[in-house]
Protein backbone atom coordinates (compact mmCIF):
# COMPACT_ATOMS: atom_id res chain seq x y z
CA UNK A 1 0.00 0.00 0.00
CA UNK A 2 2.42 2.54 1.13
CA UNK A 3 4.23 1.57 -2.15
CA UNK A 4 1.78 2.39 -4.31
CA UNK A 5 1.15 5.73 -2.60
CA UNK A 6 4.81 7.01 -2.57
CA UNK A 7 4.71 6.09 -6.72
CA UNK A 8 1.03 8.18 -7.03
CA UNK A 9 3.01 11.13 -5.51
CA UNK A 10 6.00 10.82 -7.71
CA UNK A 11 3.56 10.52 -10.87
CA UNK A 12 1.79 13.49 -9.76
CA UNK A 13 4.98 15.43 -9.67
CA UNK A 14 6.02 14.37 -12.65
CA UNK A 15 3.36 14.44 -15.34
CA UNK A 16 5.60 13.66 -18.08
CA UNK A 17 6.38 9.75 -17.08
CA UNK A 18 2.35 9.79 -18.61
CA UNK A 19 2.43 11.00 -22.28
CA UNK A 20 -1.21 11.32 -22.92
CA UNK A 21 -3.68 13.94 -21.58
CA UNK A 22 -5.87 13.22 -18.73
CA UNK A 23 -8.56 13.70 -20.73
CA UNK A 24 -8.00 10.97 -23.60
CA UNK A 25 -6.87 8.72 -20.14
CA UNK A 26 -10.13 9.25 -18.71
CA UNK A 27 -12.05 7.94 -21.96
CA UNK A 28 -9.74 5.53 -22.00
CA UNK A 29 -10.45 4.16 -18.91
CA UNK A 30 -13.94 4.57 -19.41
CA UNK A 31 -13.41 2.20 -22.82
CA UNK A 32 -11.43 -0.40 -21.00
CA UNK A 33 -13.92 -0.46 -18.04
CA UNK A 34 -17.09 -1.45 -20.25
CA UNK A 35 -14.84 -3.79 -22.35
CA UNK A 36 -13.69 -6.32 -20.51
CA UNK A 37 -16.27 -9.15 -18.48
CA UNK A 38 -15.24 -11.65 -15.72
CA UNK A 39 -14.49 -15.21 -16.81
CA UNK A 40 -13.77 -17.79 -14.41
CA UNK A 41 -10.64 -17.17 -12.56
CA UNK A 42 -9.60 -13.84 -15.01
CA UNK A 43 -11.63 -11.30 -12.99
CA UNK A 44 -12.42 -7.85 -14.23
CA UNK A 45 -10.41 -6.09 -12.11
CA UNK A 46 -7.42 -7.47 -13.81
CA UNK A 47 -7.97 -4.55 -15.71
CA UNK A 48 -7.19 -1.97 -13.28
CA UNK A 49 -3.70 -1.41 -12.91
CA UNK A 50 -0.95 -0.81 -10.26
CA UNK A 51 0.79 2.45 -10.28
CA UNK A 52 3.86 0.77 -11.58
CA UNK A 53 2.05 -1.20 -14.35
CA UNK A 54 0.25 2.26 -15.26
CA UNK A 55 3.70 3.66 -15.44
CA UNK A 56 5.44 1.04 -17.62
CA UNK A 57 2.71 1.46 -20.07
CA UNK A 58 4.32 3.65 -22.47
CA UNK A 59 6.14 3.23 -25.71
CA UNK A 60 9.64 4.93 -24.28
CA UNK A 61 10.49 4.05 -21.13
CA UNK A 62 9.84 6.34 -18.26
CA UNK A 63 12.42 8.84 -16.91
CA UNK A 64 15.57 7.15 -15.01
CA UNK A 65 13.94 8.59 -11.94
CA UNK A 66 10.80 7.22 -11.84
CA UNK A 67 12.33 3.80 -12.54
CA UNK A 68 14.31 3.68 -9.48
CA UNK A 69 11.72 4.70 -7.61
CA UNK A 70 9.80 1.78 -9.05
CA UNK A 71 12.82 -0.53 -8.55
CA UNK A 72 13.71 0.77 -4.89
CA UNK A 73 9.50 0.22 -4.15
CA UNK A 74 9.74 -3.16 -5.75
CA UNK A 75 13.10 -4.08 -4.27
CA UNK A 76 11.12 -4.26 -0.65
CA UNK A 77 8.42 -6.84 -1.83
CA UNK A 78 10.97 -9.26 -2.26
CA UNK A 79 10.96 -12.23 0.39
CA UNK A 80 13.99 -14.41 0.87
CA UNK A 81 13.67 -18.36 1.97
CA UNK A 82 12.79 -18.11 5.81
CA UNK A 83 14.91 -21.36 6.31
CA UNK A 84 17.66 -19.47 4.20
CA UNK A 85 17.82 -22.67 2.32
CA UNK A 86 17.82 -21.46 -1.82
CA UNK A 87 17.63 -24.65 -3.34
CA UNK A 88 14.87 -27.46 -3.92
CA UNK A 89 15.26 -30.35 -6.72
CA UNK A 90 16.21 -29.55 -10.15
CA UNK A 91 14.33 -31.82 -11.81
CA UNK A 92 11.01 -30.27 -10.41
CA UNK A 93 12.47 -27.17 -11.67
CA UNK A 94 13.05 -28.19 -15.30
CA UNK A 95 9.03 -29.14 -15.02
CA UNK A 96 8.15 -25.73 -13.37
CA UNK A 97 10.72 -24.00 -15.79
CA UNK A 98 8.82 -25.93 -19.11
CA UNK A 99 5.16 -25.67 -18.40
CA UNK A 100 3.43 -22.22 -19.55
CA UNK A 101 0.34 -23.11 -17.70
CA UNK A 102 -1.35 -20.76 -14.90
CA UNK A 103 -4.04 -18.08 -14.52
CA UNK A 104 -5.79 -17.49 -17.65
CA UNK A 105 -9.51 -17.74 -17.78
CA UNK A 106 -9.37 -21.51 -18.94
CA UNK A 107 -7.37 -22.73 -15.45
CA UNK A 108 -9.41 -23.74 -12.91
CA UNK A 109 -7.74 -22.22 -10.32
CA UNK A 110 -4.99 -20.04 -9.52
CA UNK A 111 -2.52 -22.38 -7.85
CA UNK A 112 -0.28 -24.77 -9.75
CA UNK A 113 1.00 -22.33 -11.96
CA UNK A 114 3.75 -23.19 -14.41
CA UNK A 115 6.54 -20.39 -14.63
CA UNK A 116 6.85 -20.21 -18.22
CA UNK A 117 10.52 -19.52 -18.00
CA UNK A 118 10.88 -21.78 -22.03
CA UNK A 119 8.48 -19.12 -23.29
CA UNK A 120 10.80 -16.63 -23.29
CA UNK A 121 13.98 -17.95 -21.96
CA UNK A 122 16.72 -20.28 -23.43
CA UNK A 123 17.58 -22.64 -20.52
CA UNK A 124 18.97 -25.80 -20.88
CA UNK A 125 21.45 -27.85 -23.44
CA UNK A 126 18.83 -30.40 -24.92
CA UNK A 127 15.10 -28.25 -25.25
CA UNK A 128 15.18 -26.46 -28.82
CA UNK A 129 12.03 -25.34 -28.28
CA UNK A 130 12.43 -21.75 -26.00
CA UNK A 131 11.97 -18.29 -26.41
CA UNK A 132 13.41 -15.05 -27.30
CA UNK A 133 12.20 -12.50 -25.19
CA UNK A 134 14.54 -12.75 -22.28
CA UNK A 135 18.33 -13.59 -22.99
CA UNK A 136 19.74 -16.54 -22.77
CA UNK A 137 20.26 -18.78 -19.52
CA UNK A 138 21.97 -21.41 -21.11
CA UNK A 139 24.96 -22.71 -18.17
CA UNK A 140 23.88 -19.81 -15.82
CA UNK A 141 24.99 -21.89 -12.84
CA UNK A 142 28.50 -22.94 -14.82
CA UNK A 143 29.09 -19.04 -15.94
CA UNK A 144 28.08 -16.98 -12.66
CA UNK A 145 29.25 -19.48 -10.35
CA UNK A 146 27.40 -19.14 -6.97
CA UNK A 147 28.54 -16.79 -5.14
CA UNK A 148 25.97 -15.53 -1.96
CA UNK A 149 25.90 -12.61 -4.09
CA UNK A 150 24.24 -14.29 -7.69
CA UNK A 151 22.55 -16.77 -5.31
CA UNK A 152 20.56 -13.65 -3.55
CA UNK A 153 20.39 -11.82 -7.03
CA UNK A 154 19.05 -14.48 -9.01
CA UNK A 155 16.49 -15.24 -5.83
CA UNK A 156 15.17 -11.75 -6.46
CA UNK A 157 14.99 -11.91 -10.09
CA UNK A 158 12.76 -14.48 -10.11
CA UNK A 159 10.74 -12.95 -7.16
CA UNK A 160 9.99 -9.87 -8.68
CA UNK A 161 12.07 -9.11 -11.76
CA UNK A 162 10.65 -5.56 -11.66
CA UNK A 163 13.39 -4.76 -8.61
CA UNK A 164 15.85 -4.68 -10.89
CA UNK A 165 14.60 -3.55 -13.75
CA UNK A 166 11.26 -1.03 -13.71
CA UNK A 167 9.64 -2.17 -16.63
CA UNK A 168 10.88 -5.56 -17.55
CA UNK A 169 8.77 -8.28 -19.41
CA UNK A 170 9.44 -10.75 -17.21
CA UNK A 171 6.62 -11.26 -14.04
CA UNK A 172 6.81 -11.02 -10.54
CA UNK A 173 6.59 -14.74 -10.14
CA UNK A 174 6.76 -14.22 -6.27
CA UNK A 175 5.45 -10.69 -5.44
CA UNK A 176 2.39 -11.98 -7.68
CA UNK A 177 2.02 -14.99 -6.34
CA UNK A 178 2.38 -16.93 -9.59
CA UNK A 179 4.70 -19.26 -8.05
CA UNK A 180 5.50 -20.76 -4.61
CA UNK A 181 8.14 -19.87 -2.11
CA UNK A 182 8.91 -23.92 -2.71
CA UNK A 183 8.45 -23.64 -6.68
CA UNK A 184 11.15 -20.78 -7.06
CA UNK A 185 13.59 -23.33 -4.65
CA UNK A 186 13.09 -25.61 -7.59
CA UNK A 187 13.99 -23.05 -10.35
CA UNK A 188 16.96 -22.06 -8.37
CA UNK A 189 18.00 -25.87 -8.22
CA UNK A 190 17.09 -25.46 -11.69
CA UNK A 191 19.60 -22.88 -12.94
CA UNK A 192 22.48 -23.49 -10.32
CA UNK A 193 22.81 -27.29 -9.81
CA UNK A 194 25.81 -28.87 -11.62
CA UNK A 195 23.70 -31.63 -12.90
CA UNK A 196 21.07 -29.76 -14.18
CA UNK A 197 20.89 -30.21 -17.99
CA UNK A 198 21.24 -26.18 -17.72
CA UNK A 199 25.33 -26.78 -16.52
CA UNK A 200 25.38 -29.48 -18.45
CA UNK A 201 25.53 -31.15 -21.79
CA UNK B 1 -9.59 -32.56 -54.58
CA UNK B 2 -9.91 -32.31 -50.65
CA UNK B 3 -7.71 -35.07 -49.91
CA UNK B 4 -4.17 -34.24 -51.18
CA UNK B 5 -4.16 -30.84 -49.13
CA UNK B 6 -5.71 -32.89 -45.93
CA UNK B 7 -2.67 -34.47 -46.11
CA UNK B 8 -0.27 -31.80 -46.29
CA UNK B 9 -2.74 -30.42 -43.07
CA UNK B 10 -1.75 -33.11 -41.60
CA UNK B 11 1.67 -33.59 -42.28
CA UNK B 12 1.87 -29.58 -40.71
CA UNK B 13 0.10 -30.38 -37.87
CA UNK B 14 2.30 -33.43 -37.26
CA UNK B 15 5.41 -31.18 -37.80
CA UNK B 16 4.26 -28.94 -35.01
CA UNK B 17 2.81 -30.92 -32.63
CA UNK B 18 4.71 -31.31 -29.82
CA UNK B 19 8.35 -30.24 -27.80
CA UNK B 20 9.58 -33.52 -29.39
CA UNK B 21 11.72 -32.43 -32.42
CA UNK B 22 14.56 -34.40 -32.95
CA UNK B 23 18.41 -33.32 -32.84
CA UNK B 24 17.26 -30.97 -35.79
CA UNK B 25 17.72 -27.28 -35.13
CA UNK B 26 15.00 -24.67 -34.13
CA UNK B 27 15.97 -22.69 -37.51
CA UNK B 28 15.32 -25.77 -39.74
CA UNK B 29 11.98 -26.28 -38.32
CA UNK B 30 11.01 -22.80 -39.18
CA UNK B 31 12.05 -23.52 -42.38
CA UNK B 32 10.31 -26.41 -42.60
CA UNK B 33 6.70 -24.44 -42.20
CA UNK B 34 7.51 -21.90 -43.98
CA UNK B 35 8.01 -24.74 -46.77
CA UNK B 36 4.42 -26.07 -45.75
CA UNK B 37 2.69 -22.78 -45.60
CA UNK B 38 3.54 -22.22 -49.18
CA UNK B 39 2.71 -25.83 -50.24
CA UNK B 40 -0.69 -24.62 -48.60
CA UNK B 41 -1.17 -21.75 -50.28
CA UNK B 42 -2.92 -22.75 -53.30
CA UNK B 43 -5.33 -24.41 -51.28
CA UNK B 44 -6.87 -23.25 -48.39
CA UNK B 45 -8.48 -25.13 -45.75
CA UNK B 46 -10.57 -22.29 -45.34
CA UNK B 47 -12.59 -22.60 -48.45
CA UNK B 48 -14.99 -24.85 -46.98
CA UNK B 49 -16.12 -21.78 -44.16
CA UNK B 50 -16.20 -19.35 -47.16
CA UNK B 51 -18.54 -21.83 -49.42
CA UNK B 52 -20.37 -21.88 -46.65
CA UNK B 53 -20.16 -18.20 -45.72
CA UNK B 54 -21.45 -17.58 -49.63
CA UNK B 55 -24.41 -19.27 -49.07
CA UNK B 56 -25.57 -18.10 -45.74
CA UNK B 57 -25.01 -14.21 -47.65
CA UNK B 58 -27.39 -15.31 -50.00
CA UNK B 59 -29.53 -17.09 -47.89
CA UNK B 60 -32.68 -15.56 -46.59
CA UNK B 61 -32.70 -15.71 -42.63
CA UNK B 62 -34.36 -13.91 -39.14
CA UNK B 63 -37.60 -12.34 -38.60
CA UNK B 64 -37.42 -10.34 -41.89
CA UNK B 65 -36.83 -13.35 -44.06
CA UNK B 66 -34.02 -11.75 -46.15
CA UNK B 67 -30.59 -12.02 -47.02
CA UNK B 68 -27.01 -10.00 -46.69
CA UNK B 69 -26.89 -9.21 -50.30
CA UNK B 70 -27.40 -5.77 -49.55
CA UNK B 71 -25.03 -5.26 -46.76
CA UNK B 72 -23.16 -2.50 -46.52
CA UNK B 73 -19.69 -3.18 -45.57
CA UNK B 74 -18.58 0.23 -46.74
CA UNK B 75 -18.20 0.35 -50.53
CA UNK B 76 -21.83 0.35 -51.45
CA UNK B 77 -24.82 -2.39 -50.46
CA UNK B 78 -23.70 -5.65 -51.64
CA UNK B 79 -20.62 -4.95 -52.50
CA UNK B 80 -17.71 -7.36 -51.29
CA UNK B 81 -14.54 -7.17 -53.30
CA UNK B 82 -11.65 -5.65 -51.47
CA UNK B 83 -14.60 -4.65 -48.70
CA UNK B 84 -12.69 -6.02 -45.64
CA UNK B 85 -8.68 -4.36 -47.08
CA UNK B 86 -10.42 -1.16 -46.14
CA UNK B 87 -11.96 -2.17 -42.54
CA UNK B 88 -11.85 -0.56 -39.81
CA UNK B 89 -13.78 2.54 -40.77
CA UNK B 90 -16.41 5.07 -39.53
CA UNK B 91 -20.08 4.04 -40.71
CA UNK B 92 -22.11 7.19 -41.08
CA UNK B 93 -25.41 5.17 -40.48
CA UNK B 94 -24.23 3.55 -36.94
CA UNK B 95 -21.92 6.51 -35.94
CA UNK B 96 -19.66 4.46 -35.30
CA UNK B 97 -16.52 2.88 -36.39
CA UNK B 98 -16.81 -1.05 -36.88
CA UNK B 99 -14.79 -3.92 -37.67
CA UNK B 100 -16.08 -6.31 -40.53
CA UNK B 101 -17.70 -8.64 -37.64
CA UNK B 102 -19.04 -5.79 -35.52
CA UNK B 103 -20.26 -4.40 -39.42
CA UNK B 104 -21.78 -7.91 -40.08
CA UNK B 105 -23.59 -7.99 -36.91
CA UNK B 106 -25.19 -4.53 -37.85
CA UNK B 107 -26.30 -5.99 -41.25
CA UNK B 108 -27.58 -8.85 -39.47
CA UNK B 109 -30.02 -6.95 -37.14
CA UNK B 110 -31.53 -4.06 -39.61
CA UNK B 111 -31.77 -6.44 -42.67
CA UNK B 112 -32.45 -10.09 -41.49
CA UNK B 113 -33.62 -9.20 -37.89
CA UNK B 114 -30.91 -10.77 -35.86
CA UNK B 115 -30.28 -9.98 -32.01
CA UNK B 116 -26.48 -8.83 -32.00
CA UNK B 117 -26.53 -10.42 -28.32
CA UNK B 118 -26.74 -13.93 -30.01
CA UNK B 119 -23.71 -13.86 -31.59
CA UNK B 120 -22.01 -11.84 -28.39
CA UNK B 121 -23.34 -15.03 -25.79
CA UNK B 122 -22.79 -17.46 -28.60
CA UNK B 123 -19.33 -19.56 -28.16
CA UNK B 124 -16.53 -19.50 -30.56
CA UNK B 125 -17.08 -22.01 -33.49
CA UNK B 126 -20.99 -21.88 -32.30
CA UNK B 127 -24.31 -20.94 -32.79
CA UNK B 128 -24.16 -17.19 -34.43
CA UNK B 129 -20.59 -17.03 -33.70
CA UNK B 130 -20.11 -19.74 -36.21
CA UNK B 131 -22.00 -18.21 -38.80
CA UNK B 132 -20.77 -14.78 -38.99
CA UNK B 133 -17.20 -16.45 -38.98
CA UNK B 134 -17.84 -18.47 -42.06
CA UNK B 135 -19.48 -15.06 -43.20
CA UNK B 136 -16.26 -13.18 -42.15
CA UNK B 137 -14.28 -16.49 -44.36
CA UNK B 138 -16.74 -15.75 -47.16
CA UNK B 139 -15.99 -11.96 -47.41
CA UNK B 140 -12.02 -11.46 -46.73
CA UNK B 141 -11.52 -14.32 -49.32
CA UNK B 142 -12.19 -11.36 -52.04
CA UNK B 143 -9.88 -9.05 -50.25
CA UNK B 144 -7.11 -11.58 -50.43
CA UNK B 145 -4.43 -9.63 -52.53
CA UNK B 146 -5.57 -6.50 -52.26
CA UNK B 147 -3.43 -3.30 -50.39
CA UNK B 148 -4.60 -2.47 -46.99
CA UNK B 149 -6.42 0.85 -47.26
CA UNK B 150 -7.56 1.71 -43.85
CA UNK B 151 -9.26 5.48 -44.11
CA UNK B 152 -8.12 8.03 -41.68
CA UNK B 153 -9.46 11.27 -41.96
CA UNK B 154 -12.64 10.43 -39.67
CA UNK B 155 -12.14 12.19 -36.48
CA UNK B 156 -13.62 9.18 -35.08
CA UNK B 157 -10.97 7.02 -36.72
CA UNK B 158 -8.20 9.44 -34.91
CA UNK B 159 -9.60 8.95 -31.90
CA UNK B 160 -9.91 4.67 -32.08
CA UNK B 161 -6.38 5.09 -33.04
CA UNK B 162 -5.53 6.83 -29.70
CA UNK B 163 -7.45 4.51 -27.76
CA UNK B 164 -6.02 1.35 -29.77
CA UNK B 165 -2.38 2.63 -29.11
CA UNK B 166 -3.01 2.91 -25.24
CA UNK B 167 -4.66 -0.55 -25.35
CA UNK B 168 -1.56 -1.71 -26.99
CA UNK B 169 0.99 -0.70 -24.15
CA UNK B 170 -1.50 -1.61 -21.16
CA UNK B 171 -0.04 -3.53 -18.74
CA UNK B 172 -2.32 -4.70 -16.71
CA UNK B 173 -3.19 -8.79 -14.65
CA UNK B 174 -0.97 -11.26 -12.81
CA UNK B 175 1.62 -10.83 -15.12
CA UNK B 176 2.29 -7.67 -15.81
CA UNK B 177 2.14 -8.11 -19.47
CA UNK B 178 0.81 -5.73 -22.63
CA UNK B 179 0.71 -6.52 -26.18
CA UNK B 180 3.96 -4.80 -26.62
CA UNK B 181 5.46 -7.74 -23.90
CA UNK B 182 4.79 -10.29 -26.78
CA UNK B 183 4.72 -7.93 -30.58
CA UNK B 184 6.94 -5.32 -29.22
CA UNK B 185 10.36 -5.90 -30.31
CA UNK B 186 11.68 -7.25 -33.80
CA UNK B 187 12.82 -10.15 -34.27
CA UNK B 188 11.73 -12.35 -30.91
CA UNK B 189 10.16 -15.49 -30.45
CA UNK B 190 7.41 -17.31 -27.75
CA UNK B 191 8.95 -21.06 -27.93
CA UNK B 192 8.98 -21.44 -31.40
CA UNK B 193 6.10 -19.09 -32.31
CA UNK B 194 7.86 -15.86 -34.38
CA UNK B 195 6.03 -13.21 -32.94
CA UNK B 196 5.56 -9.92 -35.46
CA UNK B 197 6.36 -6.44 -34.15
CA UNK B 198 2.98 -5.06 -34.30
CA UNK B 199 4.63 -1.31 -33.77
CA UNK B 200 6.20 -1.36 -37.11
CA UNK B 201 4.21 -1.05 -40.60
CA UNK B 202 5.59 -4.19 -41.63
CA UNK B 203 5.03 -6.38 -38.39
CA UNK B 204 1.33 -4.97 -38.13
CA UNK B 205 1.24 -5.80 -42.12
CA UNK B 206 2.37 -9.16 -41.69
CA UNK B 207 0.25 -9.66 -38.03
CA UNK B 208 -3.03 -7.98 -39.55
CA UNK B 209 -2.90 -8.77 -43.09
CA UNK B 210 -2.77 -12.42 -42.39
CA UNK B 211 -5.90 -12.57 -40.63
CA UNK B 212 -8.45 -14.28 -40.49
CA UNK B 213 -6.88 -17.47 -40.93
CA UNK B 214 -6.93 -21.37 -40.36
CA UNK B 215 -5.58 -22.47 -37.71
CA UNK B 216 -3.59 -25.80 -38.44
CA UNK B 217 -3.16 -26.51 -34.97
CA UNK B 218 -7.23 -26.37 -34.12
CA UNK B 219 -8.11 -27.42 -37.64
CA UNK B 220 -10.14 -24.56 -37.29
CA UNK B 221 -10.93 -21.27 -39.10
CA UNK B 222 -10.77 -17.90 -36.51
CA UNK B 223 -11.51 -14.59 -37.28
CA UNK B 224 -10.00 -11.50 -36.19
CA UNK B 225 -12.06 -11.16 -32.67
CA UNK B 226 -11.19 -14.58 -32.29
CA UNK B 227 -7.39 -14.11 -32.62
CA UNK B 228 -7.46 -10.98 -30.28
CA UNK B 229 -9.50 -12.52 -27.34
CA UNK B 230 -6.85 -15.70 -27.22
CA UNK B 231 -3.95 -12.64 -27.40
CA UNK B 232 -5.79 -11.26 -24.26
CA UNK B 233 -6.24 -14.76 -22.37
CA UNK B 234 -2.69 -15.31 -22.45
CA UNK B 235 -1.62 -12.08 -21.88
CA UNK B 236 -3.54 -13.10 -18.33
CA UNK B 237 -6.44 -10.21 -18.88
CA UNK B 238 -9.65 -10.77 -18.11
CA UNK B 239 -12.14 -10.69 -21.54
CA UNK B 240 -12.85 -8.77 -23.75
CA UNK B 241 -16.52 -8.83 -24.91
CA UNK B 242 -16.98 -9.79 -28.17
CA UNK B 243 -17.13 -6.57 -30.57
CA UNK B 244 -16.37 -4.38 -27.37
CA UNK B 245 -14.60 -1.14 -28.55
CA UNK B 246 -10.99 -2.61 -27.01
CA UNK B 247 -11.11 -4.65 -29.96
CA UNK B 248 -12.63 -2.09 -32.46
CA UNK B 249 -9.47 0.39 -31.12
CA UNK B 250 -6.92 -2.13 -31.24
CA UNK B 251 -7.80 -2.86 -35.02
CA UNK B 252 -7.71 0.13 -36.08
CA UNK B 253 -4.45 0.76 -34.58
CA UNK B 254 -3.29 -2.41 -36.12
CA UNK B 255 -4.60 -1.73 -39.19
CA UNK B 256 -3.76 1.60 -39.63
CA UNK B 257 -0.05 0.82 -38.95
CA UNK B 258 -0.28 -1.89 -41.60
CA UNK B 259 -1.51 0.54 -44.05
CA UNK B 260 -0.19 -0.03 -47.42
CA UNK B 261 0.90 -3.73 -46.87
CA UNK B 262 -0.88 -6.47 -48.97
CA UNK B 263 -3.66 -8.46 -47.45
CA UNK B 264 -3.38 -12.26 -47.65
CA UNK B 265 -6.72 -13.36 -46.08
CA UNK B 266 -7.42 -15.71 -45.15
CA UNK B 267 -4.74 -16.56 -43.93
CA UNK B 268 -2.65 -19.66 -42.80
CA UNK B 269 -1.34 -20.37 -39.35
CA UNK B 270 0.03 -22.74 -36.70
C1 LIG C 1 7.68 -12.76 -20.57
C2 LIG C 1 9.08 -12.97 -20.56
C3 LIG C 1 9.79 -13.67 -19.44
C4 LIG C 1 9.42 -14.75 -18.69
C5 LIG C 1 8.13 -15.55 -18.76
C6 LIG C 1 10.52 -15.06 -17.82
N1 LIG C 1 11.52 -14.16 -18.02
FE1 LIG C 1 13.34 -14.11 -17.08
N2 LIG C 1 13.84 -12.42 -18.06
C7 LIG C 1 13.10 -11.81 -19.05
C8 LIG C 1 13.80 -10.64 -19.52
C9 LIG C 1 13.31 -9.69 -20.61
C10 LIG C 1 15.01 -10.56 -18.80
C11 LIG C 1 16.13 -9.52 -18.98
C12 LIG C 1 16.22 -8.52 -17.88
C13 LIG C 1 14.97 -7.72 -17.64
O1 LIG C 1 14.60 -6.90 -18.46
O2 LIG C 1 14.34 -7.98 -16.62
C14 LIG C 1 15.00 -11.69 -17.87
C15 LIG C 1 16.01 -11.98 -16.98
C16 LIG C 1 16.09 -13.13 -16.20
C17 LIG C 1 17.19 -13.46 -15.31
C18 LIG C 1 18.42 -12.62 -15.08
C19 LIG C 1 19.44 -12.88 -16.11
C20 LIG C 1 20.69 -12.06 -15.92
O3 LIG C 1 21.57 -12.20 -16.75
O4 LIG C 1 20.78 -11.30 -14.96
C21 LIG C 1 16.90 -14.65 -14.73
C22 LIG C 1 17.75 -15.45 -13.74
C23 LIG C 1 15.61 -15.08 -15.24
N3 LIG C 1 15.15 -14.14 -16.13
C24 LIG C 1 14.97 -16.25 -14.88
C25 LIG C 1 13.67 -16.57 -15.25
C26 LIG C 1 12.94 -17.72 -14.75
C27 LIG C 1 13.50 -18.77 -13.81
C28 LIG C 1 11.69 -17.67 -15.30
C29 LIG C 1 10.51 -18.57 -15.08
C30 LIG C 1 10.03 -18.72 -13.75
C31 LIG C 1 11.64 -16.49 -16.16
N4 LIG C 1 12.86 -15.86 -16.10
C32 LIG C 1 10.53 -16.09 -16.90
C33 LIG C 1 11.86 -12.23 -19.52
C34 LIG C 1 11.12 -13.30 -19.02
C1 LIG D 1 1.92 -13.62 -23.72
C2 LIG D 1 2.12 -13.40 -25.09
C3 LIG D 1 1.19 -12.56 -25.94
C4 LIG D 1 0.52 -11.40 -25.62
C5 LIG D 1 0.53 -10.65 -24.31
C6 LIG D 1 -0.19 -11.00 -26.81
N1 LIG D 1 0.04 -11.88 -27.83
FE1 LIG D 1 -0.59 -11.70 -29.77
N2 LIG D 1 0.31 -13.49 -30.21
C7 LIG D 1 1.02 -14.26 -29.33
C8 LIG D 1 1.42 -15.49 -29.99
C9 LIG D 1 2.22 -16.63 -29.35
C10 LIG D 1 0.94 -15.40 -31.30
C11 LIG D 1 1.08 -16.44 -32.37
C12 LIG D 1 -0.23 -17.04 -32.50
C13 LIG D 1 -0.39 -18.50 -32.56
O1 LIG D 1 -0.37 -19.03 -33.67
O2 LIG D 1 -0.64 -19.11 -31.51
C14 LIG D 1 0.24 -14.12 -31.41
C15 LIG D 1 -0.37 -13.63 -32.58
C16 LIG D 1 -0.94 -12.38 -32.73
C17 LIG D 1 -1.39 -11.82 -33.98
C18 LIG D 1 -1.31 -12.48 -35.32
C19 LIG D 1 0.08 -12.40 -35.82
C20 LIG D 1 0.38 -13.30 -36.98
O3 LIG D 1 1.37 -13.02 -37.66
O4 LIG D 1 -0.32 -14.28 -37.20
C21 LIG D 1 -1.87 -10.57 -33.71
C22 LIG D 1 -2.43 -9.58 -34.71
C23 LIG D 1 -1.73 -10.37 -32.27
N3 LIG D 1 -1.15 -11.48 -31.71
C24 LIG D 1 -2.12 -9.23 -31.60
C25 LIG D 1 -2.03 -9.08 -30.21
C26 LIG D 1 -2.61 -7.96 -29.47
C27 LIG D 1 -3.35 -6.80 -30.10
C28 LIG D 1 -2.34 -8.18 -28.16
C29 LIG D 1 -2.81 -7.41 -26.95
C30 LIG D 1 -4.21 -7.31 -26.75
C31 LIG D 1 -1.54 -9.39 -28.07
N4 LIG D 1 -1.40 -9.92 -29.32
C32 LIG D 1 -1.02 -9.88 -26.89
C33 LIG D 1 1.35 -13.95 -28.03
C34 LIG D 1 0.87 -12.86 -27.33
Amino acid sequence: MKKITTLAALLLVLPAAWAGSEDTYAEFKAMMDRSFQTNGIAAKHRMYQLDFQKACSVEKQPSKQVMAQIEAAQLKTIRYPADGKYFGNWKEGEKIAVSGRGLTWTDQTPHNNGGGCYNCHQMSHHEVSYGTIGPSLLEYGKVRGNSDEIVKYTWGKIYNAKAFNACSNMPRNGDAEILTEQQIKHLMAFLFDPASPVNQK
Amino acid sequence: MLAPKKYTVFVLAALLAGPAFSASASDKLLDGINEYREALADGNPSELAAAEGEELWKTKRGPKNSSLERCDLGLGPGVIKGASAQLPRFFKDTGKVQDLETRLMTCMETLQGLDPQAVVKAGWLKGEKEKVAALVAYVVTESNGHKIKIDMRPPEMKKMYEMGKLAFYHRAGPMDFSCATCHGEQGKRIRMQELPDLRTQEGAAAGWGSWPAYRVSAGQFWTMQHRLNDCYRQQRAAEPIYGADVTIALSVYLAATANGGKVVTPGIKR
